[in-house]
Formats: structure tokens, C-alpha cells, sequence
């Protein structure tokens, strides 16, 4: 009987553990580490951070769907791995700590044959003074990528909404909190459903809101833009994006590095390399990413954390790290197989695994700050990953050591994205959009690097039915509801 | 920036400032974004159009 581990029961290990536990069977075992007792279908947070939806519409329990799945579900985080053992344990395991109540911080070592770590990102809210510190969110600012965090910016947002209808006016300043943050996306759609909400709540005129963000022009998301087939035209994502902000009368502040967050107000640096404050009453800033600090010991004990992770803290995998400026990079620079170099029986998925390099191009002030969005890996391509590395691991325990191994490189897969601008079953809108490749891949199509055939977006009602539409049919997916394997990641 | 929230999106834009430079919709083209027959048929489309895009990236 072979064992496979997969850390973090998120988007992209949820995936790979319940795909993994369908296809071995009862015959071999899968193990699920993960710290939460919640399964969180995340895109929807944003609309738990407006009150539109509570914390229950988001999550659900995970105990009785892995019960039901075979899946040995331990509810604790990983701390370190040994991936060649140690010198009383012969096999490679992972060391956890529970947070299962009644069992907080006991410690065991798991044993795997096949690991897969999908831990996700650490929200580094400490990398910006004020933002917050090692224990998460700071006081001065709301965060919606949790959905705890989204509980708490709803609350705020409605005492922001009370003051406003009492005649004080509200600064809201919405985007990333640090020159190398990603999930722009989440930002905008926050962005815009809180614009469509104080319009509903009959107190516009009294909202004066701006965007802050790390992109150097708007519309960039961290991929560099993207054109989109419309009208005839491959039409820009900068002009889209510049468009829906003047409508909805947003401003904005792009090519910012937020150094500093007090009470009311942000200090900032700009890529021309000048400096400023923007005050707020309400600020929700993107904290930059993070791997979650997992270490890696030899047999002898010894640390050897920086062999098995990129200094992010990201799992190092088959891509091309090495690859230099921006010049030299290539789509083939992206992994495909997402297996560990060192160790063949490790893999990562979804933003666990790190990235050979940004997508957008590299940026930084005059001073030497570093601004620039680092790449993003939503949620169709973690799903994708955690599906094709599943399906590797599998074939690996019954196939044998040498059986193929599955591949879906971000630069040749597509992604389905739908950016909530409003919630309301006939006053909602999103942005829709398709992108092919997500790594642009400039060699295989000149000028914009995408095929814009299957590159497009527009804004409308039909997106907003089509999120709302999504949010229930992946909690029905990840609830592994009868044809659960048929709905597409 | 203007403070001005018109149904046109063309009242926010503020001379020589950083959203000088973009389009802004119409009231026809806001109207259809929410026209509940026009949106069913983008629905359609639209749905077309991802279930391409997840089918070859599958
Ligand atoms: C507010 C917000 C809105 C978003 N909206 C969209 C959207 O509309 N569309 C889209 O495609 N994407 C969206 N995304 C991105 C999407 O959520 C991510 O792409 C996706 O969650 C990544 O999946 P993952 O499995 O890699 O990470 P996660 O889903 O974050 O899962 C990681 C898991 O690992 C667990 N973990 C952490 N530490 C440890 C440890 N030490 N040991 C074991 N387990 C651990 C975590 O508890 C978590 O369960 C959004 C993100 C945010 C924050």
C-alpha cells in the first residue's frame, strides 16, 4: 500500500487529494494535512466582505466530505519535511503540528511515498510596516482573503456606510500593500463592489474612492495586460480597465509601493521614484505573498530548506530559475510537471509551487524598490495543476516508478476568469474573460502573446449570473456531490 | 477628478488628468449591460467561449 500526502487542503490540494483518493481506491491510502476545519471557496470572499454573503455561504465543513472520500484527513499544518528521513525513521515524512481543538500543537511525523505540497500562499502582512505583523492583519486596514477577514471588512464597510449617510464623507483606498504583491483581481473586484454598494445604500456622492496598485499601468493583473478581441480590434486590458474606473469613477494610483500604514493614511513610493501619503478612512490592501515557511531537513538533520525552496519560500520545481532579465524569457521556462528536481517523489501545485520568474515586466524606482506585480496562479490553473499532478502520483503507485508524467505548463493553458464589478441578480455585472495562454508566449504569437481567438472579455450582467453560477457549482464540486468529476476545474 | 456621477461616464473625466486618455460607454452601451434579453444571449456566448478555453486547456 502506497501513501501520498498532500499538504493544504485548499483549491489546488483539494483538488489533487480527492481526484488522488478516486483513483488509487481503497487499496492505497491519501492523507490530507491542512490547518482549517473549513473548506473556503475563496472568489467569494469578495462578496462577504460587502455583506452581500455570510461566512457559512462560503464555507463548509471538511471532516464529512473526506470521511465520505477514504481520505485520512489530519487537521494540523505542516512544519517541516525530511524527504530523505532522519536517522530513526527510514522513509522521507513530514512533520506536522495539529490545530484540531483538544489536540492543539501536538506534533507527529507522517510517512509518505508520494508527497504533495499545496500549502498556498502566506499572507506576508508583516512585510509592510503597519500592515500588519506575524500573527496576520494590522488594525488600520481589512483584508478580504479570508473569510474571517471578510466577516470583519463587511462590519467596517457598513460603519463607513452609517457615517456617510450622517453627512461624513468616506476616503476608501482599495488595492495592493506592497510593491511585490499579486491578486490585483481580487482587488478590482473588491474595488467595484464596494462602489456598487454605496451606490446602493444611496451614498455615492459621498464616497470619494481610489485605487492603489503595484502594476505600472492599470489593467495589467500581474500578466503582464492581456488584449482582448473586441469590436475588431485587439484591444488593450489598460484601455477596459482605465474605461470601467472613469465610469464608475474611481481614481487611481498605479507603479505604488506602499512602505508604511498608520492609522488613516499610507506613505507610498512611486516607480519615478517619488514618495507620498494618501489618507483613507477605509483601506483594503492586498498583503504580498508568500511560501508558508515549511522546512526541509537531511537524514543527518541538518537544514537544508533553501535546497527544497526558492528564497519566497516557494517549492522548487521543473522550471527554469535561471532564466536572467526579461529579454531571455521563454514560455518553456514554466514547469510542466511541477516534480521536485532533487527528490522525484515531490511535487507542489497551485501557488505553492515557485515560479520561474514574473509574467509582467520587472520594475523598480530609481532608489532600487523593486515594483512589480509577482505572477498570479488563480484559481482554474491551481485546480488544473493539482488535477495533472495527481494524476502523475497515481500512475507513479499503479503504473510503476517510471510511468510518465503528466503535464499542463501555465503557457499553454488557458484560463476562464470572472471578475465580480457588482452583486445583483439584475443590477449585477463582472468582467468575463478568457486568456490563452496565461503565460504570454511571445515567440508563438508575436506582438501580444496570446492567441486573442480565444483571448476576450466584456462586461455585463451574463458575468455576474455566471460567477454566482460558478461560487455554487464549485462548493458543489468540492462537497463531491453526485457528478462532482464532470465540472471542469 | 470630477466628482460629477452622471449616467455618462464621459462627465468623470477630467481634462489632462490620468483618465484623459481612456473610452468611456454611452448610455446605450450601459443599458445593454444590464438589458436582461441581451445579457441571456451573451450568456450563451460567453459560456461558449470559456468552455473552449477550459476544453484545450484541459
Ligand atoms: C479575495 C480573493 C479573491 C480571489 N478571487 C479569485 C477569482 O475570482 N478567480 C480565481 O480564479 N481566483 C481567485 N483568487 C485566487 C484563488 O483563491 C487562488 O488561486 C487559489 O485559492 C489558489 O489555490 P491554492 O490551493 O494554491 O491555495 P489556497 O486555496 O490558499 O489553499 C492553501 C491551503 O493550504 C493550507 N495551508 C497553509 N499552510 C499550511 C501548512 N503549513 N500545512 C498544511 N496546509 C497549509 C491553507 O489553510 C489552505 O487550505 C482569489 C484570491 C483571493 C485572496
Amino acid at each position: 500500500m502506497a501513501r501520498l500526502v498532500v499538504l493544504g487542503g485548499g483549491v489546488s490540494g483539494h483538488t489533487a487529494a480527492t481526484f488522488a483518493a478516486k483513483w488509487l481506491g481503497s487499496a492505497h491510502e491519501v492523507v490530507v494535512v491542512t490547518p482549517n476545519s473549513k473548506w473556503n471557496w475563496i472568489p467569494s470572499n469578495i462578496w462577504v466582505g460587502v455583506g452581500q454573503m455570510s461566512k457559512e455561504d462560503v464555507t463548509f465543513d471538511l471532516a464529512p466530505v473526506y470521511a465520505k472520500a477514504g481520505i485520512n484527513y489530519k487537521q494540523a499544518k505542516a512544519v517541516s519535511i525530511n524527504p530523505e528521513g532522519s536517522e530513526s525513521l527510514e522513509k522521507p515524512f513530514v512533520t506536522i503540528e495539529y490545530t484540531l481543538e483538544g489536540r492543539e500543537g501536538e506534533s507527529e511525523n507522517v510517512e509518505y511515498d508520494y508527497l504533495i505540497n499545496a500549502t498556498g500562499p502566506k499572507l506576508n502582512f508583516a512585510a509592510t510596516p503597519g500592515l500588519g505583523d506575524a500573527n496576520g492583519l494590522g488594525e488600520h486596514t481589512v483584508s478580504v482573503c479570508t473569510a474571517d477577514h471578510a466577516v470583519h471588512a463587511a462590519s467596517e464597510l457598513d460603519k463607513c456606510i452609517e457615517k456617510m449617510k450622517a453627512g461624513e464623507r468616506q476616503k476608501f483606498l482599495i488595492g495592493t500593500g506592497h510593491g511585490m504583491c499579486t491578486c490585483q483581481g481580487a482587488a478590482f473586484e473588491y474595488i467595484f463592489n464596494i462602489e456598487h454598494e454605496v451606490k446602493k445604500a444611496g451614498v455615492r456622492d459621498m464616497a470619494d474612492i481610489k485605487w492603489i496598485s503595484n502594476e505600472s499601468f492599470l489593467g495589467d493583473f500581474g500578466i503582464g495586460g492581456l488584449h482582448m478581441k473586441s469590436m475588431g480590434f485587439a484591444v488593450s486590458s489598460k484601455i477596459f480597465a482605465e474605461s470601467l474606473f472613469t465610469e464608475r469613477n474611481v481614481d487611481w494610483m498605479v507603479g505604488a509601493h506602499v512602505s508604511k500604514v498608520e492609522k488613516g493614511s499610507v506613505d507610498y513610493e512611486l516607480l519615478d521614484g517619488s514618495t507620498g501619503t494618501e489618507s483613507f478612512d477605509f483601506s483594503m490592501l492586498i498583503p504580498p505573498f508568500a511560501g508558508v515557511g515549511l522546512k526541509a531537513f537531511n537524514k543527518a538533520g541538518d537544514d537544508m530548506t533553501s535546497d527544497l525552496f526558492a528564497p519566497n519560500g516557494f517549492l522548487k520545481v521543473d522550471a527554469k530559475y535561471d532564466a536572467g532579465a526579461y529579454e531571455n524569457w521563454k514560455a518553456s521556462d514554466w514547469p510542466e510537471t511541477y516534480q521536485n528536481p532533487t527528490y522525484e517523489n515531490i511535487f507542489a501545485c497551485g501557488i505553492a509551487f515557485a515560479p520561474p520568474h514574473p509574467i509582467s515586466k520587472p520594475m523598480s524606482s530609481p532608489n532600487g524598490t523593486p515594483i512589480t506585480p509577482t505572477p498570479p496562479r488563480t484559481g482554474m490553473p491551481s485546480g488544473i495543476i493539482g488535477k495533472v499532478v495527481a494524476h502523475s502520483v497515481c500512475d507513479k503507485i499503479l503504473k510503476g516508478s517510471d510511468a510518465p508524467l503528466h503535464k499542463a505548463s501555465m503557457a499553454e493553458m488557458g484560463a476562464a476568469c470572472v471578475a465580480s464589478a457588482g452583486k445583483g441578480i439584475f443590477s449585477g455585472t463582472a468582467a468575463a474573460m478568457t486568456i490563452y495562454p496565461v503565460v504570454p508566449d511571445f515567440d508563438k504569437y508575436p506582438g501580444t502573446g496570446r492567441d486573442t481567438e480565444y483571448t476576450f472579455g466584456e462586461i455585463g450582467l451574463a458575468g455576474h449570473w455566471i460567477k454566482h453560477i460558478l461560487h455554487h457549482l464549485f462548493i458543489y464540486k468540492a462537497k463531491l456531490s453526485p457528478g462532482w468529476t464532470l465540472i471542469p476545474e | 477628478m470630477a466628482t460629477d456621477h452622471g449616467k455618462h461616464g464621459e462627465t468623470n473625466i477630467n481634462a489632462y488628468g490620468n483618465n484623459y486618455n481612456t473610452m468611456t460607454p454611452g448610455p446605450f452601451a450601459k443599458w445593454m449591460r444590464t438589458c436582461v434579453i441581451f445579457q441571456a444571449i451573451r450568456f450563451i456566448i460567453i459560456n461558449i467561449k470559456m468552455i473552449i478555453v477550459v476544453r484545450k486547456s484541459h
